[in-house]
Formats: C-alpha cells, sequence, structure tokens
C-alpha cells in the first residue's frame, strides 16, 4: 500500500496568532503601498474599459516590431503600442481609443489593416466602443460589489457580525494587493482580471469559512481556553488542509500559466497571486482579527440558535 | 455517514454513468457522430467563437433619429391639413420634442385642433399600453397648439424598426452564406449579431455599418458644386453632397428624390460589357421602372446621382431614355465593392442608422491553438493534481482521483445537456475546478485524520469524517457559488463562460467529492473491515 505524505506535521502549533503584529504590519504595508501604486501609478486598463483596438497579428517571419512600430505610429492614430505575445512571430496591437463616435474606430482597424496589408495573419481583433467600454465598467465594478455584499451576509447569517467583519477585512486586503500588483506590474487589467479578483473573493472567502468554521467549533468544545490560545489551536488544526488545498488550486493555476496560452497568461497570474494572498490573509488576517471585534462566547442555547437545522440534528444524534 | 440505503447507491450509479453517457459524444470526433446510434446522445459541447474562430458584434441602433424625422414629418403634415382647412397659421415648426403652431384668428382654434387631430391615427394594444390609443396629443393654449407624438407611440415605432433591423441584418448576414449565424436583439435598442467561421470580418463590417438608403436624384443644373462650395450658397431644392471615392468631390443635387431605392427588386453584381470593370445591374419593380423611364426620357443629356447614404456613388449623364426598368451603376469598384453593394440594395436599407460598439473576431488559427493550449493544461493540471493527491492520501487519494474524472465528466455532460457554451476562459474554469474539486475531499480526509489521531477506530473516523467535514464544505463551496453567479449575471461573452463552467464545476464537484467518494469508502470498508486506515 503506498504510504501517505503528510506535508504538515500532525501537531504543528506553529506561532501564527502570536505573530500577528508582524502580520498586521506586513499586510498595512502591502495595502497601503497598492493604494499608492494604484493612485500613483495607476492600473493599466485595456480596452474593455477605456475603449479602442486590440489585435493580433502572426507574421511569416519573426515580427520586426521596430519596423511595424514606426510603420503604425505614421498613421496618425495616437498612442499605438505593440507587444511580442507568445512567441517572436506574434504581436499584439493596441490603438487608443480614437476621438469621436463607434465610426472614427472601424476606420482606426482599417487603417491599421491597410498598413499591414495581407501578408499577416489576423488571429484576433477587438474593438470596443466608448458607449460598451462605460458600461461594462459599471458591471463589474456592480458584480465586484454585490458578490462582496452576498459574502458577507452570508458570513453574517452563519456566524456572528465578528465573523463577517474580519472576513470582509481579509477579503479586502486580498483585492487590493491584487490590484496593487497589477498597478505595479502594468499588466493589462480587463475584463478577464475583473472575473480572476472575483473568483480569487470567492476563494479566499472559501478559506477563511473553512478556519472560521473549526474556531467556532473549538469555541463550544473548549470553554475555558483563551481566545487567542483557540485560535491557535483552530488555525494549526487546519492548516494541513489549508495548504493542500491551496497546493493543488495552484498546481492546475501553474499549468493554465505556463500551458493554456498567451491569452489565459495574465487571468492565471492574477488568480496566482490571490490564492496565495488569499490563503495567507485566510491565516494570519481574519483569524487574528477576531481578537479585535469583540467576540463573546455567548451561552449554550444562544450558540444553539446560531447552528442550522440540520447540524443540530446531527449534534444530538 | 457510511450506510446507504439501496436506492441511493442506485442514484448515485446513474447519475454517474449519464455523466459519462452524456459527455462521451465530446470525445467522438463530429464526422464519425453519425455513425453512434439514434438512441445514445449525440449533443456535443457548443464551443464559443473565441474557439471555434468567428466574429460578435453589438449593433446598436439609432433609435433618437426616429422621433426627429417623425417630428419633420409631422410639421408637414400639420402644414397640410391648415392649408385644407383654409385656416391662416404663423411659427410653424418644432419646439423640444413637439410641433408648434399659432393659429392667426382666434375663432379658428376649434377647427385647427379638429383639423390637426384627424391625422391622428389609433395604434393597436401592444405591450406598454393595453388599450388602443392616439398616436397623437393635441393641446391648445390660447392660439397656440401643441402636437406631441405619444409615448405609446414612440415605442412602437422603435420597436417596428428594430425588428425590421433585425430582418435585415439577418438577410445581409446569409447572403455571406455562413453556418448558424446568431442575430438577436439586446435590451431596447441594440442588436447582437454572432457569426461563426468568418474568413474575412471586414466584409461583415462593411455590410453591417451601411444603411443603404439609396436614392436616383437628377443633378443641379443651377451651378456646378465647385461652385456652390467656392460661393457658399445652396439654390432652394438642392443640396451639397459629396463623391464616396477619393478625392472627394462636390456635386449638387436636386432634393428632390426621382426614383427611392424602396423600387429595387433585384441587384446583382456584374462587369460592364465595354470597360469591363465592376458594377451592380439592379432591376426595379414596374412603378419604379416607370419613374425611371420618365425621368431618363425628359432629361437626357443632364447628369443623374446615384446617391447612397448621402454620397454620390455616380453621377452619369443620361444617353438615351431608359424603359425597360434596369440599369447599372458604375462607379471604380473593386470587385469586393460591387458585391457588397448589390448585397446591400438586395436586402434593403435599415430603417434607422447602425454604429457597431462592439467587435471581437477571432480567426480561426488562434481558436484553434487556444483549444490545444487548454487541452493542454488541463491535462498537465489534472496530471499533477492526480498525482499530489495520491502522494498526499495514498489509496484514499486514488478514490478522490477518480471522483475528480467523474467530475470532469459531468462538467462536460452538464454542458453538452444545456448545450451551454464553453469558451476560453470557459476551460480555465474546469482548469481551476479541478484543483479547488478535492477541496471537499481534502477537507474530509484531513478531518479521519483527526479523528483516528484522536483514538477512534477506523470506521467510527470515516464516518465522523464525512459528518463533521460537510457543514464546511457547504459553507466553503456557497461563498464561491456567490462569486460565479454574480460573474454570470453581471458579466459578458468570455467572461460568462468562465462562470458558467466554474458554477457547474463547484455543483458537480460536492455531489463527487461528498457522495462517490462516501460511497467507494462505504463499500472498500465494508469488504475490507480495515484494523488502521492507510491514510
Amino acid at each position: 500500500m503506498l504510504k501517505p505524505i503528510r506535508f504538515v506535521p500532525r501537531n504543528a502549533r506553529l506561532p501564527i496568532i502570536r505573530s500577528r503584529l508582524l502580520a498586521f504590519a506586513m499586510s498595512a504595508l502591502l495595502v497601503i503601498g497598492s493604494l499608492v501604486a494604484v493612485a500613483t501609478i495607476g492600473l493599466n486598463f485595456g480596452i474593455d474599459f477605456k475603449g479602442g483596438i486590440l489585435m493580433e497579428v502572426r507574421t511569416a517571419a519573426p515580427a520586426n516590431i521596430a519596423q511595424m512600430r514606426s510603420d503604425l505610429g505614421g498613421l496618425g492614430l495616437g498612442e499605438v503600442s505593440l507587444q511580442e505575445f507568445g512567441d517572436e512571430h506574434e504581436v499584439l496591437i493596441r490603438v487608443q481609443r480614437q476621438d469621436g463616435d463607434e465610426a472614427q474606430q472601424i476606420k482606426a482597424t482599417d487603417a491599421v489593416r491597410k498598413m499591414l496589408g495581407d501578408g499577416v495573419e489576423y488571429r484576433r481583433t477587438e474593438f470596443v466602443g466608448p458607449t460598451v467600454g462605460q458600461e461594462l465598467i459599471e458591471a463589474g465594478a456592480l458584480a465586484v460589489g454585490l458578490a462582496l455584499l452576498s459574502i458577507l451576509l452570508y458570513v453574517w447569517f452563519r456566524f456572528e457580525w465578528q465573523f463577517g467583519v474580519g472576513a470582509i477585512v481579509a477579503l479586502a486586503h486580498d483585492i487590493i494587493s491584487t490590484l496593487g500588483l497589477f498597478a505595479i506590474i502594468q499588466h493589462e487589467f480587463n475584463l478577464a482580471t475583473v472575473a480572476a479578483v472575483l473568483t480569487i473573493a470567492g476563494y479566499s472567502i472559501n478559506d477563511t469559512v473553512v478556519i472560521y468554521d473549526r474556531v467556532r467549533e473549538n469555541l463550544r468544545k473548549y470553554k475555558k481556553m483563551a481566545l487567542a490560545e483557540l485560535f491557535e489551536l483552530s488555525v494549526n488544526e487546519t492548516l494541513s488542509r489549508t495548504t493542500l488545498t491551496s497546493g493543488t488550486t495552484l498546481l492546475a493555476l501553474f499549468s493554465i500559466y505556463l500551458f493554456g496560452g498567451a491569452v489565459l497568461a495574465d487571468f492565471a497570474l492574477a488568480m496566482i497571486w490571490g490564492i496565495v494572498i488569499g490563503t495567507y490573509s485566510s491565516v494570519f488576517i481574519a483569524v487574528p482579527l477576531l481578537l479585535y471585534t469583540g467576540l463573546r462566547r455567548g451561552d449554550e442555547d444562544a450558540d444553539n440558535a446560531q447552528v442550522p437545522e440540520y447540524e443540530r440534528a446531527e449534534r444530538e444524534g | 455517514m457510511l450506510y446507504f440505503e439501496r436506492w441511493k447507491i442506485v442514484l448515485i450509479v446513474m447519475l454517474c454513468l449519464a455523466g459519462i453517457v452524456y459527455s462521451a459524444p465530446n470525445f467522438v470526433p463530429k464526422s464519425s457522430l453519425e455513425d453512434v446510434p439514434g438512441w445514445l446522445p449525440h449533443k456535443q459541447i457548443n464551443l464559443g467563437l473565441d474557439l471555434r474562430g468567428g466574429s460578435y458584434m453589438l449593433l446598436g441602433l439609432d433609435t433618437g433619429s426616429l422621433e426627429k424625422t417623425r417630428l419633420q414629418d409631422l410639421v408637414g403634415e400639420v402644414r397640410d391639413a391648415l392649408r385644407d382647412e383654409r385656416i391662416p397659421y404663423t411659427g410653424l415648426g418644432i419646439q423640444g420634442g413637439s410641433v408648434v403652431v399659432n393659429v392667426t384668428r382666434a375663432e379658428d382654434v376649434e377647427k385647427a385642433v379638429d383639423a390637426v387631430e384627424g391625422l391622428a391615427t389609433t395604434i393597436a394594444a401592444n405591450q406598454f399600453s393595453a388599450l388602443p390609443e392616439s398616436d397623437l396629443a393635441v393641446t391648445a393654449d390660447g392660439q397656440r397648439i401643441n402636437v406631441t407624438v405619444t409615448e405609446a407611440a414612440k415605442l412602437q415605432r422603435v420597436q417596428a424598426a428594430v425588428e425590421q433591423s433585425i430582418e435585415i441584418v439577418r438577410r445581409r448576414i446569409d447572403e455571406l452564406g455562413t453556418t448558424e449565424p446568431v442575430i438577436q436583439r439586446q435590451g431596447a435598442d441594440r442588436i447582437l449579431v454572432q457569426v461563426p467561421g468568418l474568413e474575412d470580418p471586414q466584409q461583415l463590417k462593411a455590410l453591417l455599418g451601411k444603411t443603404a438608403k439609396m436614392n436616383f436624384r437628377l443633378v443641379s443644373n443651377a451651378m456646378s458644386g465647385q461652385q456652390a462650395l467656392a460661393t457658399r450658397t445652396v439654390p432652394a431644392g438642392t443640396e451639397l453632397l459629396y463623391t464616396a471615392d477619393e478625392p472627394k468631390v462636390p456635386v449638387l443635387v436636386e432634393r428632390r428624390i426621382m426614383v427611392g431605392g424602396d423600387r429595387l427588386v433585384d441587384a446583382t453584381p456584374g462587369f460592364d460589357q465595354r470597360t469591363g470593370e465592376p458594377v451592380v445591374n439592379f432591376r426595379f419593380d414596374s412603378i419604379g421602372g416607370r419613374q425611371f423611364g420618365e425621368v431618363t426620357r425628359d432629361n437626357v443629356g443632364r447628369p443623374f446621382a446615384i446617391v447612397l447614404d448621402n454620397e454620390v456613388i455616380s453621377a452619369p449623364r443620361i444617353n438615351e431614355p431608359i424603359m425597360g426598368g434596369q440599369g447599372q451603376i458604375s462607379g471604380s469598384f473593386t470587385v469586393q465593392d460591387a458585391t457588397n453593394l448589390a448585397i446591400l440594395l438586395r436586402s434593403g436599407a435599415l430603417p434607422v442608422d447602425i454604429t457597431i460598439l462592439e467587435e471581437r473576431t477571432v480567426g480561426p488559427g488562434l481558436g484553434a491553438d487556444s483549444i490545444r493550449a487548454g487541452e493542454i493544461a488541463a491535462i498537465i493540471g489534472a496530471a499533477a493534481v492526480i498525482l499530489f493527491m495520491i502522494a498526499s492520501y495514498g489509496f484514499f487519494g486514488i478514490l478522490a482521483n477518480v471522483a475528480l474524472f467523474l467530475n470532469v465528466m459531468m462538467i462536460f455532460a452538464v454542458l453538452s445537456v444545456l448545450q451551454a457554451t464553453l469558451t476560453l476562459p470557459g476551460i480555465a474554469g474546469i482548469v481551476l475546478t479541478i484543483g479547488m474539486a478535492v477541496d471537499a475531499n481534502v477537507l474530509i480526509f484531513e478531518r479521519v485524520r483527526e479523528e483516528l489521531d484522536n483514538g477512534r477506530s477506523p470506521i467510527n473516523a470515516l464516518d465522523a469524517g464525512y459528518r463533521r467535514a460537510f457543514t464546511t464544505i457547504v459553507d466553503s463551496n456557497l461563498t464561491t457559488l456567490f462569486a460565479a453567479v454574480f460573474l454570470f449575471a453581471l458579466g459578458s461573452g468570455p467572461v460568462k463562460g468562465f462562470a458558467v463552467t466554474l458554477g457547474i464545476g463547484i455543483m458537480t464537484s460536492m455531489f463527487t467529492a461528498v457522495m462517490v467518494t462516501r460511497l467507494f469508502v462505504a463499500i472498500w470498508a465494508r469488504r475490507a473491515r480495515p484494523a488502521t486506515l492507510p491514510i
């Protein structure tokens, strides 16, 4: 029979809650740094939000980007950026949004195609006009807002409000630092990135909920234990699961990042960062924060009222 | 938790088999799918445009112009109505969304209101109003009469214009000979067009962006276009238009339309017999043919302008009367131009202008590459997760991996049955699910380990592990599901595809990880009666 490996030793007792001040300091630095980066450098919004034209072309010979850049730059379309994409035969061309209505954008696409000629393969052409760009921004912001709200309500409903606060702070931490990462590395921030941010939110809260579940269970089990000690125990008991699940998810994401093609690479990158930071925040931020939210250990009856029907039956049976 | 009633076992096995059977068509090449017996499922997953190649376009209809033209028409109608009744008036015009007129004599006001009200028609009850309603509202304020178009009438016009536009867009796209184009209304005044497997999106754009309002008008003989431009004067009843081709030449044409484009019954691309250059041959219906004959008979020697969307395509001189109702448009076309123009004329003019608001086109090469890259990522990702699970949990890891395999099959099955669209981000969603799906099993197995460490017997530990992990699994999956639901509701296109696979994956993984592995473990535990657990 196969001998299973325990990646986290059975009775791990890492001083996680004890090192909370260090973690808080690090996270505060991370969040402030991210906010500063977003405010000063800013996000590199893709055409989904800014409007404009994106073309992916494939050339037969390795692309002469310098030549293409000067050719396209001479068209008078404003800012035109070129970037090698995937391999040296492929070039991603971004043309800024043209002044005027949608018809002007179409004209710009035609101009680029005329300049490049028929010698290249047009693998992808995307164009987003000013009207739609604005709508996509609103829909994206609304999606993130509503998702956060529903998560908050769910955690509030399933736990006590103190848990909800801890979960949302950890979540905001993850989202802000992901935005910060994108501001610093200046990779394109587009619809796919918003999708990544939402998935990170879902994943991070998932991690947090698993640990909170254990905290709640231990609160009932160890009535006399000091809170800090109880949190330490809960985090350590679930540490093996936390790292294993993050591990398998990261394996899948690295596979997308490395082999899934250039279109998905940025999406995978955002997710990888989000999973790492989300796992960290669940353990080092969400749980220690409970020490400061005035969590009360209610008596048994009040406690029982928080437990859903099916679970209560189970505990009694 | 380790005891299963017989019907539950049957249900679980059936669901797993259904997952395999319904996902199976996706692993058979499309060509040999016809050889599969008819009682087996045939549906394959619907690939998104980003994977199969094609164009997605969002078209905006300029419905605002409808109200403007309606008001302009109304001015003419009111003028005629008052003239017929011999009512003197002043200041007839459009003012802030309504037509206003001052009746000169106070005693005429009542008669004038009656006359104007006579212009109104009743519109049938529709989805916006339960009762039949008049399309005009007429009010009098002293000697000033105010005519407005009712909301119901406006909505009805927009509705009709959108429906007609969809029909015309469909006709134009059908001319391209592509398979399965999707053309549907989106929101109040938008049309969504999805055309898979298109070789040249430029032609599609050329066809969609044009209103194609064509008419034939005489070129003014009062002065030339150049003179009008130089003197900045346009004689009454004429307007200054430009030619379509570069360099743009001004042409002064009469406003009066001699023959309208709606009189055309056919248009085909062809070649001029003498010069050999591409042309469009057209044919009028009987009324149009007679009008065309009369104009050409009465105006021999004058240039006759063919105007398309307010641009002069050409203005040939009338050499002789053309009586047969047939003609030819030439105008330094390429073969492609002539083909497009013929399609546009055949399919008719759009009732309103259309603009392309958003375009996303993926060539077939990139689509195929994306599928390949997605497959590789999925296989490598799955392999890594499988090895990791075996290393972590040994025998139980293998059970979890079987559940994982069934999970992926079920995702494919659900996608096939629902005919949901699989996009490239959707593939990412599946790969991500592979990584996350084992979470439920990790939770359970870790719990089992703890229970063992606490000194429980193997069977007891397994039982407690499944029981205690269950609520945690529900809690944690629900939160991710929330994110997926909002992504689906508010995301567009490819992002929606990601939300679909993520959402389906979460639900199927809860089934496979909780029910299926539990069944495996229950059967194994009953047979082996283990003294220790290999976990």
